[in-house]
């Protein structure tokens, strides 16, 4: 979310999957999307059948590369190097240089001709590093790389506790007039920054790193080329490959970089699709289950010693920036506290913004893991997770589930989590035996979707309603009502509690109509306050834009604002489709906008790039904005507005500024704030592997990945030769993340019925396997076995000379269930992207070798 | 790899002795991603069992034939490198490398099984299609060995818990659902397309110009599997569930030219007879007094 929210204002996909069908280049890069996303793939199809060409890069050729044009191989976590060395191509290319259509695009909508601080310094002049860079913290001061003559931006984030969003408040503080050359030749402006900081990106060092041919990597330069500017557009989908590395976020923002070079953002059949996994994992970073983010991507209060939001008007301070959408915070946020406290939030109490909880530590998923080991943490739930197999270093993990005082684990099974205790691999290895672990395990049935009302949002920021087909049986129940109960119980126990722990809970309002013998909770009930209403007479708001800072108004969550417009209106019920927007089809975050930025699909003037890709342009007669989406842009704003000095909010933006949550409404080539690691995404290699870095030996690694090193979590040095092989984890189309809904399914346990791990022909006859032996696969985390699956889909690569194998390994498979097999996550290291704390999934080391482990824990012997 | 280019029969290429009104598929095995959402679809509307189990190493396909249970079953062909064991980057249009289809019962116009069947339990619906009745199968199994594809089979569990009913049973072309005016559950979930149902006259003339279209965009062995051409020769006269394949039919073990094995019951007694008589003369001649 940071790579496309530090660039381009938001944090989620800006195209659609439907749009896709308009591309005329489709590049899948971090994504296997034909397996992972089939039913959106049907768009890609669709496209192909119109005569799009298809691109596939990946380590692995897999069901996506059957289906594709070019297929790019190239070695796992080093797609940040094959971005830059597109960007050097592209924006060194003739087509770029002779086609105004380009430095048009460019020059008005993203930060291009932008001057920066005369003191930065990036790693062409840093030998891998930028200016600021405080060794000892692993950190980075970031005065110098704000835009020339602003004021200092404020204190550092120092915590280990970091935003999985940009902060605005970093992004916000405009006072000066930006300094601009719009020739792009100053060599202090943005453009020649990115031209120096790419320049030795070239095919040839591609090449090095990645082990793509350099004609292939032409080839795939080429056609994006082709396929980009007036009549053409490039769409990249992309997906957790991308994400999970230590350098996620800035191989995002390095391809939002480079759509932005290309004009392809804002554009049908272009942008971005980021390809969010589970079926409402949008919603759940919405509306979040996050700990470092209130609904709508607010960021939380903080309570470190360097950052202390104490008041409401404090946390304005530090989080409201003065220009662009962001503006209206101090509307979103009081209408979020008076939804949650109701009554008790008045202006004179800040309206119970002392009851919120503060961030005074790193509390994401991964540092839980050691804080259940160190028995700091003694109580969980896990409501469909599964964290025994699906998070990194499982081993540490079921180490930390066993020194729990206290576990819940909701689910449809009696999933790794909840067996753990009695069915774990060092269970049955002897290692550990029940009797010693002393939590209390309480495994509570779940209701499944098609049990409970709700909606999910998609990767796209569609909500769809799901109605509730029928009751769930027994004691089965839903989340809502879970929450919901176990809620009302802890006010009533709470009640007339006067310390501020007890006060947090009893200020909660909590009511909401239920029916049913149950109790259940009327769903539709909580839409309404996620929509928002008016205090005073309960009636619902139209959007957002509705919403006041004085607690006259009330919203759950400000960009869903909207979605109940007025009584017995669902929207996300909607179920009418077209063949452009359809606009009438559930309801799609913010204000129902299908396409984001899409002012930028017409020119400066308004008028649509070409008839072919026209979307959204102005109507001079109208006097607004009119096509075939919602505006992404104030509807009356003319294309020639000019802001007023000591304008604020949108008017503080010219008519030809789209990226409407920046703080200059341009698309931020260069991100002078809201990243941890650096302005411009930089080659890295992964925290584990086996070569140095061919741009920048003296830092090989990312300077400020978020690093774990504890004597239970070991990392591999580089080039360790006891761990020679690349390994990537993966999905498969047949199960689902960790396995709880698909491995205890015969019809889909059958499909995929164990484990495996992919290796070359070339690794295979090296190490004398055959196709189906068992192997054994190990890391300083732990070992695992599993069996061979022998395939020419797996390549090795040259890097840097020297021939590199890659392994592949779905991470699926467990001990409980149909479908069984040794667990991945044994292998992998606690390990973060220090911006989204997203762990390093897709590339680390291993070792391989034929044969089982010692003692076998697969309790049949075979596959 | 050798291919062998399967030359166009003008006059049999694209035509089917499909009768007026016949209801089918047409498999598009270009548009096919692998994800098994038709076996899955199917074996839940049909409430089928889970198979025999195990992990094959054969590609991503574990479940390895039609079977009594399995009425949908994607196949998964990695022909990866070239001879020369490169591996490939350009590649042809539409699933190149790594080939998958989704099988299925091909309802031929003339039924091998349906011509075997000795109680009449297999029949011939009002779509056209090829259907067992349960409750008239005796589980004789002589439909098994005359389906030229090896589709129908008896069920015979599992060789552990699951105890089968010894009867046959195949794809029933969703007679149920069809009968409700719906589109069979295979055709319902395929995210792409690739499986399509309705007319067979309709669907063979999209056929037609899908494989006029592929051959355009350079993929020269795109033909259809089932019509009188390939793979509904030998007296079958066309398949109701049909192809687009972009390989020899060999390659995803279907016969490239089928026979009805009725059409060899003549000539093999005509041969038995002929025998007969040879050995009949030829003991007389050696038995007979001098």
């Amino acid at each position: 979310m940071p790579g496309l929210g530090a660039r381009l204002g938001r944090g989620g996909a800006t195209t659609t999957l439907q749009s896709l069908a308009d591309s005329d280049c489709i590049v899948i890069m971090g994504s296997n999307m034909a397996e992972n996303h089939p039913v959106g793939f049907r768009f890609v199809v669709r496209a192909k059948t119109r005569g799009a060409t298809v691109i596939h890069v990946d380590p692995r050729f897999s069901r996506t590369s059957a289906l594709a044009d070019l297929y790019v191989p190239l070695r796992a976590g080093t797609d940040l190097a094959v971005l830059g060395g597109l960007i050097n191509y592209v924006i060194n290319s003739e087509r770029w240089n002779t086609d105004p259509f380009f430095k048009e695009y460019v020059t008005h909508y993203t930060n291009a001709s932008v001057i920066i601080n005369p003191e930065y310094q990036g790693p062409e002049d840093l030998g891998g590093i930028f200016s600021g860079y405080i060794p000892e913290e692993r950190r980075y001061e970031t005065d110098t790389w704000q835009y020339a003559g602003q004021d200092e931006r404020p204190a550092a984030s120092e915590d280990k506790a970091q935003t999985a969003e940009p902060r605005p408040e970093y992004i916000g503080r405009l006072d000066e007039p930006v300094r601009r050359d719009p020739t792009l030749q100053d060599p202090n402006c943005v453009f020649q920054i990115v031209k120096r900081h790419y320049a030795r990106y070239t095919p040839e060092m591609v090449e090095r790193i990645s082990g793509i041919p350099q004609d292939v990597f032409i080839r795939l330069a080429e056609t994006i080329l082709e396929n980009s500017g007036r009549d053409r557009t490039t769409a990249f989908c992309y997906a957790v490959a991308w994400t999970q590395h230590t350098n996620g976020t800035q191989t995002i923002g390095a391809c939002a970089l480079l759509q932005l070079l290309l004009g392809n953002i804002g554009r049908p059949g272009g942008g971005i699709l980021a390809l969010r996994g589970h079926a409402t994992i949008q919603g759940s970073t919405d509306i979040p289950t996050l700990y470092n983010l209130l609904p709508g991507y607010l960021p939380m209060p903080m309570a470190t010693a360097l950052e202390r939001d104490e008041s409401l008007d404090a946390y304005l301070r530090r989080n409201r920036p003065m220009t662009g959408a962001w503006y209206n915070t101090p509307a979103y946020l009081v209408s979020l506290l008076k939804a949650w406290y109701g009554d008790a939030a008045t202006p004179e109490n800040d309206f119970c913004y002392d009851l919120v909880p503060k961030i005074g530590g790193d509390a994401s998923f991964q540092a839980m893991i050691p804080m259940m080991k160190d028995g700091i943490m003694k109580g969980l739930f896990v409501m469909g997770m599964n964290p025994a197999v699906g998070g990194q270093n499982a081993i540490l993990a079921r180490e930390g589930l066993a020194n729990l005082d206290w576990l819940v684990v909701r689910d449809v099974h009696e999933i790794e989590t909840a067996a753990f205790w009695w069915d774990a691999p060092e269970v049955r290895a002897g290692k550990v035996r029940p009797q010693d672990i002393k939590t209390e395990v309480f495994l509570l049935p779940a209701a499944l979707p098609g049990e409970k009302e709700g909606s999910f949002t998609n990767t796209q920021r569609l909500v769809q309603w799901h109605d509730k087909a029928i009751d769930p049986p027994d004691d089965v129940r839903s989340e809502v009502w879970f929450v919901y109960h176990l809620g009302r119980r802890l006010k009533e126990l709470y009640q007339g509690d006067d310390t501020p722990k007890g006060r947090q809970i009893a200020a909660l309002t909590w009511e909401y109509p239920t029916e049913g013998p149950h109790d259940e909770p009327v769903v539709e009930a909580i839409v309404r306050e996620i929509n928002g209403y008016t205090v005073a007479d309960g009636r619902l708001v139209p959007d957002y834009t509705a919403l006041r800072d004085d607690g006259s108004t009330a919203c759950g969550c400000w960009i869903y604002s909207g979605i109940m417009p007025e009584e017995g209106r669902n929207r996300a019920k909607d179920r009418r489709g077209d063949e452009r927007a359809s606009l009438e089809w559930g309801y799609s975050w913010p204000r129902n906008v299908r396409l984001l930025y899409n002012r930028a699909s017409a020119d400066p003037q308004g008028r649509p790039w070409s008839e072919r890709k026209k979307w959204v342009w102005w109507d001079e007669k109208e006097g607004r904005w009119t096509g075939y989406d919602t505006p992404d842009f104030p509807v009356t704003k003319p294309p020639d507005y000019v802001p007023p000095p000591g304008a604020v909010g949108l008017d503080a933006h010219p008519g030809d500024a789209p990226f409407v949550n920046m703080a200059d409404g341009r698309g931020w080539l260069f991100a002078a704030s809201g990243l941890r690691d650096g302005p411009l995404p930089t080659h890295y290699e992964p925290w584990e592997t086996p070569v140095g870095n061919a741009l920048y030996p003296e830092h090989p690694r990312s300077p400020a990945a978020n690093l774990l090193e504890r004597p239970d979590n070991r990392y591999h040095e580089i080039g360790d030769p006891r761990f020679p092989y690349v390994i990537t984890t993966y999905r498969l189309t047949e199960h689902h993340t960790a396995g709880g809904m698909s491995r205890f399914v015969p019809w889909l346990a059958e499909l995929q019925p164990h484990g495996f791990v992919e290796i070359s022909p070339e690794l295979a006859e090296e190490l004398g396997i055959n196709n189906g032996d068992w192997v054994v696969i190990s890391t300083l985390r732990g070992e695992t076995e599993s069996r061979a699956l022998v395939t020419e889909r797996l390549q090795p690569l040259v890097i840097n000379g020297k021939k590199i194998h890659q392994v592949g390994m779905p991470w699926h498979f467990g001990y409980s269930g149909i479908a069984k097999g040794g667990i991945a996550n044994d292998l992998s290291a606690l390990v973060e992207d220090p911006n989204s704390r997203i762990h390093e999934a897709k590339a680390f080391t291993c070792n391989l070798r034929k044969g089982r482990l010692t003692r076998s824990t697969d309790e049949e012997g075979r596959g | 790899m050798s291919t062998k280019v399967i030359r166009d029969q003008p006059g049999r290429t694209g035509t089917t002795g499909a009768r007026p009104g016949a209801m089918g598929f047409l498999t598009d095995t270009t548009l096919c991603i692998g994800c098994k959402a038709c076996e899955v679809a199917c074996k839940q509307w049909n409430q089928l069992p889970m198979d025999e189990f195990g992990f094959t190493g054969y590609s991503y396909d574990n479940t390895g034939d039609l079977s009594g249970t399995t009425w949908r079953h994607v196949a998964f062909i990695e022909r990866i490198s070239d001879s020369e064991g490169r591996r490939p980057t350009s590649m042809r249009a539409f699933q190149s490398n790594w080939l998958m289809m989704s099988d299925v019962c091909k309802h031929c116009v003339n039924a091998g099984c349906m011509e075997a069947c000795p109680t009449g339990a297999i029949i011939r619906t009002e779509f056209d299609t090829v259907v067992v009745q349960q409750d008239v199968c005796n589980g004789c199994g002589y439909c098994v060995p005359a389906c030229p594809f090896g589709v129908i089979a008896l069920d015979l569990g599992d060789g552990r818990a699951r105890v089968g009913d010894h009867k046959a049973h195949k794809c029933t072309l969703c007679y149920d659902r069809l009968r409700d005016g719906l589109e069979p559950a295979c055709a319902k979930a395929c995210p792409t397309d690739s499986i399509q149902f309705g007319l067979v006259e309709d669907l063979m003339d999209r056929a037609k110009q899908r494989v006029a279209d592929l051959r355009a965009q350079g993929v020269e062995e795109a033909h259809i599997y089932g019509d009188r051409a390939v793979g509904g020769t030998g007296g079958i006269d066309g398949l109701n569930a049909f192809f687009i394949l972009t390989a020899p039919p060999e390659v995803y073990n279907l016969p490239a030219q089928p026979e009805l094995p009725q059409r060899k019951t003549i000539p093999a007694s005509v041969s038995t007879a002929l025998a007969a008589v040879a050995f009949a003369v030829g003991a007389i001649l050696s038995l007979r007094r001098k």
